[in-house]
């Protein structure tokens, strides 16, 4: 059967049987390196048809169709053209940070697959802190666009990225106590080990009305943290052309947008793994066959089959819910979310402590 | 595979930005018009300077959120063994959100949460 761990063993054990340990392990980075280079240049470009394709379909219109069948290629058509697009710095910049920027927000992208479980026993780094790991690299990323609306030397990108700062910082707070939420049930903070947990039924059954709340909360705030409508303020297009990147051009913005899809990507894997099992298939109590069935399927897809299910969550999102103004925004998190987030705490920790969950 | 996949994520991360910037560079030569280099706002030049000093409106957000988040960081430890303390876990955490709710409330009175 088709499995990601069977694949990487197998490579690795004909790697030791030809090379000593040294040379195993600087091959098995390159290809580590290599393949994650791979998952990036797929997701931006099949992210990218998706939400353009879901938009198409939520406004009952076709949507790109020209390029390939159904216009499946459109988004490789759209990678070339950014690719001969000519690529300006401004004069007025500060030309070392504004060319700085992409390589910091695409970096920070790359770090946070690190603990991404996304098969069975497919992990990059099994770490015993890869929920504060995710929530601690993720933050950096409000520096790569500090730094670019800064560098652009552009109202509107210091604006755009001023709102920005303020919007993921805001957002951060619910989003990690709707985390913490699940590893105090689970009792880690290891991503192995809440998938491990949920092996006999999702948090999100298991857990009964409070996990459901900060399931809610963790979706709202993925959204804002990722700078998505309706919470697309830092881009507000009819108010600030483009916000932090309105002075970036051709390749230098295509990093920005891959960036920015890939942690789209990221923000869903992590709230499939903690809410929706990760990899784990579904399972039913006691139906046997029914469970033997799901087992069947393999672990990556489940896991890729619960991302895309959020995606587009998050793409229907875009094309319901009318931008939200600064001080809506402001206000919805920290006289609404914060307050529920943290007596949602308090609930979890007493569902917890009397074992009320399933 | 380890510690050792975060030097290879950075690298891979720079490695992928480097060789896409540079790409581009190789495949078109661009041309020069000073019109180019101005900054992008509504077609005529632009009035003044953007870095000067402003009054950015989130200050005292960025202020609370400091503390929030330091909270959040106390609360990872705690969420960790939470379920093998108990009860006294519990009352713990309540002492300790009652607090910073006071402190919370306090900003919340004088005003700082409010959009001006």
């Amino acid at each position: 059967m088709f499995s990601l761990a069977d694949i990487s063993k197998t490579i690795d054990t004909w790697l030791r049987l030809h090379l000593n340990d040294t040379w195993t392990l600087v091959v098995e980075m390159v290809i580590a390196g290599v393949s994650v280079i791979g998952l990036f240049a797929v997701l931006g470009l099949v992210l990218v048809i998706m939400e353009r394709k879901v938009s198409a379909w939520i406004q009952i219109r076709l949507g790109p169709n020209r390029v390939g069948p159904k216009g499946m290629f459109q988004s490789l058509a759209d990678t070339v053209k950014l690719l001969v697009k000519e690529g300006l710095t401004p004069d007025g910049a500060d030309k070392f940070l504004f060319n700085l920027a992409p390589l910091i927000a695409i970096v920070v992208a790359m770090l946070l697959m690190a603990p991404i479980a996304f098969a069975k026993n497919f992990q990059l780094w099994d770490m015993n802190i890869g929920v504060l790991y995710i929530t601690a690299v993720s933050s950096i990323m409000v520096i790569s666009v500090l730094m670019a609306g800064w560098a652009s030397n552009n109202k509107y990108s210091l604006l755009g990225a001023m709102r920005s700062g303020a919007q993921i910082v805001s957002y951060e707070l619910s989003a990690g106590l709707s985390i913490i939420a699940i590893v105090i049930l689970t009792g880690s903070l290891s991503f192995n080990e809440i998938v491990q947990s949920q092996a006999d039924g999702w948090w999100i059954f298991k857990g009964h009305i409070p996990v459901i709340i900060a399931f809610v909360i963790f979706i709202i705030a993925a959204t804002a943290e990722t700078n998505r409508a309706p919470f697309d303020l830092a881009e507000a297009e009819s108010e600030l052309t483009a916000g932090f990147h309105t002075e970036y051009s051709g390749m230098k913005f295509a990093l920005f947008f891959l960036a920015e899809y890939v942690n789209v990507f990221i923000v869903c894997a992590i709230g499939a793994t903690l809410f929706l099992g990760g990899w784990m298939p579904f399972h039913i109590g006691h139906w046997d066959a029914f469970n033997h069935v799901m087992d069947f399927i393999p672990s990556s897809m489940w896991f890729f089959g619960k991302t895309f299910f959020l995606i587009f969550l998050i793409m229907w999102f875009r094309w319901t819910f009318p931008r939200l103004r600064i001080d809506q925004l402001l206000n919805l998190e920290w006289k609404y979310l914060l307050p529920i987030s943290m007596f949602n705490i308090l609930l979890v920790t007493a569902m917890a402590i009397l074992k009320w969950h399933f | 595979m380890g510690a050792s996949s975060m030097i290879v994520l950075i690298l891979a991360g720079l490695t992928f930005g480097i060789i896409a910037i540079l790409l581009a560079r190789l495949v078109n030569k661009g041309s020069t018009n000073k019109q180019k280099g101005q900054p992008y706002e509504c077609g005529i030049p632009t009035k003044g300077k953007t870095w000067i000093q402003l009054n950015v409106g989130y200050y005292l957000f960025a202020l609370i959120f400091l503390i929030f988040d330091v909270e959040l960081v106390f609360l990872y430890p705690w969420a960790v063994v939470a379920k093998k303390v108990g009860w006294f876990a519990l009352i713990e955490v309540i002492i300790f959100f009652f607090i910073l709710f006071m402190g919370f409330l306090y900003a919340h009175k004088k005003g700082a949460l409010k959009w001006v």
